[in-house]
């Protein structure tokens, strides 16, 4: 019997399990979870002949280290980082064959924050609603990784990889993010959404899989009160209390009771996965279409 | 009625009421089955109901509002029972609030039949409303780090059972076995949005 399986050796700082999450389930208070860069994670599972929807491996900041079982190909996306097969320096971007009972060693960022590896077969822990996704606000999915833990790998499919390397976007020295305003923008006063859509932010290191915080001046309310609970997107931006908006991201709840001011569009989204705390944010209005 | 856009592919429905919000969303999930809307999420909450993943909310938003929202139909499913032991650390206080022992208050929150207005908060959390708003409580002024799993809790309006132990600041009344969230169970959520619900109190043994 072939064992299929990884056995973490260098678990990181916070390396979760991550496919294209639980989209459907909002109405139940489930999260949608999923990649935060799903461009980086897709790609990963295509270099080495996976479905794109398969479950990769998300790192941050500082890499992770694994030893499969039996000889898988694997590739490593998303932030740029040294990849060392058993020591011995290996593509990043790339198609690589890691041989049984080998340490595959995922450094640490040299920029960006979460990179993306993918094994053939991908990992194959149990799905929750569909998904194999770690979810961090309600702990639905597997664990994040520890040292020691071993994680199972499916059966590659016959595909062989459509691509070897492939170019990736760098990770963001600045972002630029396209929103719509609403559906809560006439909470603020006019002042403070000029403000939002033209001053710069900064990425708060308090950001996390949940929601993208920001540092940068605080935006009034025009209407005092709470508002009722109500329903939220992905790349909402809400305002708490303290008046610095935060971006929502996969991890993030499915109601809410802060108001919303605009909404990031997706395809800008991937980007705010790789931003580093301190990178300026800007917000840019754009019409809806 | 009010449609706010949400981004590019969500809309936000804003009513007036719960009962309304309660309706709209019990019409929206017909259209949904007949097939005659496609929609990924149908999410509702107090006031709104949020529909993501539409290909044009802009037609649909026109659609909407210029139509009228039936009451929504009776539900044909016999409430769900959850058996409670009213003995939570809060009942004393909240029986005051009322205005009433504390043997009282549990006969008044298990003789209401609720219904889930939305869920939030934790996967299976249902804000449940039925008790008239002169039992509305205030949440506690500090929450508590750690509220146990099966916890009946009251907030506002809102009765909930908390699914698993979390941080929380709702006024705890009683506690219940019932698994509200178990993702190996089809439905893997006891409760869902329309829902309805009769605790029923345990004798102490």
């Amino acid at each position: 019997m072939t064992d299929r399986a990884l056995v973490v050796v260098r678990a990181g700082a916070l390396t979760t399990v991550q496919d294209q999450g639980r989209p459907g389930h909002a109405h139940l208070g489930v999260p949608r979870s999923g990649a935060l860069d799903a461009p980086a994670a897709a790609l990963a599972n295509r270099l080495v002949g996976n479905p794109t929807d398969a479950a990769v491996l998300e790192t941050t900041v500082n890499g992770c280290a694994v030893r499969p079982r039996s000889t898988v190909t694997a590739a490593v996306t998303g932030a740029p980082c040294p990849v060392t097969v058993d020591g011995r320096p290996v593509a990043w971007g790339a198609s690589i064959r890691v041989p049984a009972g080998a340490l595959l060693d995922v450094g640490t960022a040299a920029s960006g924050v979460r990179s993306y590896v993918a094994v053939s077969g991908g990992v194959a822990v149990e799905p929750i609603l569909g998904s194999r996704s770690t979810d961090l606000l309600s702990g639905l999915g597997p664990a994040p990784l520890t040292d020691g833990m071993v994680l199972p790998v499916g059966t590659p499919t016959t595909h062989h990889a459509r691509v070897d390397v492939a170019p990736q976007p760098a990770p963001p020295s600045e972002l630029v993010l396209r929103v719509t305003l609403g559906p809560r923008d006439d909470w603020f006063t006019p002042e403070a959404q000029h403000t939002f859509t033209t001053s710069t932010y900064r990425v708060s290191p308090a950001s996390n899989r949940i929601g993208l915080r920001t540092e940068g001046p605080t935006l009034a309310r025009a209407v005092r009160g709470e508002l009722p609970s109500e329903g939220m997107v992905l790349g909402a931006v809400q305002v708490p209390p303290d008046g610095r908006p935060v971006i929502f991201l996969a991890d993030h709840p499915t109601t809410g009771g802060y108001p919303v001011i605009a909404v990031v569009h997706p395809q800008d989204l991937p980007a705010t996965a790789q931003a580093t705390p301190g990178t300026p944010i800007r917000f840019i209005e754009v019409r809806r279409r | 009625m009010r449609a706010l856009p949400v981004g590019d592919r969500a809309l936000l429905v804003e009513v007036s009421s719960g009962e309304e919000a309660q309706a709209l969303h019990a019409e929206l999930l017909r259209r949904r089955a007949e097939g005659a809307l496609s929609v990924r999420e149908i999410v509702p909450a107090a006031r709104t109901v949020l529909l993501d993943g539409l290909d044009d909310p802009a037609r649909l938003a026109d659609e909407l509002t210029a139509s009228d929202v039936p009451p929504a139909p009776p539900r044909a499913r016999a409430a769900i029972e959850i058996p409670v032991h009213y003995d939570g650390p809060d009942l004393t206080e909240v029986a005051a609030h009322w205005g009433v022992t504390e043997r009282e208050a549990a006969r008044i929150h298990a003789d209401t039949e609720f219904s889930v207005a939305f869920c939030g908060f934790a996967p299976g959390f249902g804000y449940l409303t039925g008790l008239p708003a002169r039992y509305d409580v205030p949440r506690r002024s500090t929450p508590r780090t750690a509220v146990p799993a099966g916890s009946v809790a009251l907030a506002g309006p809102y009765t909930g059972v908390y699914p698993r132990s979390s941080p929380g600041g709702w006024q705890l009344i009683g506690r219940t076995d019932t698994v509200l969230w178990d993702h190996a169970r089809v439905p893997a959520a006891l409760l869902s949005p329309g829902t309805r619900v009769r605790f029923v109190p345990v004798a102490p043994s």
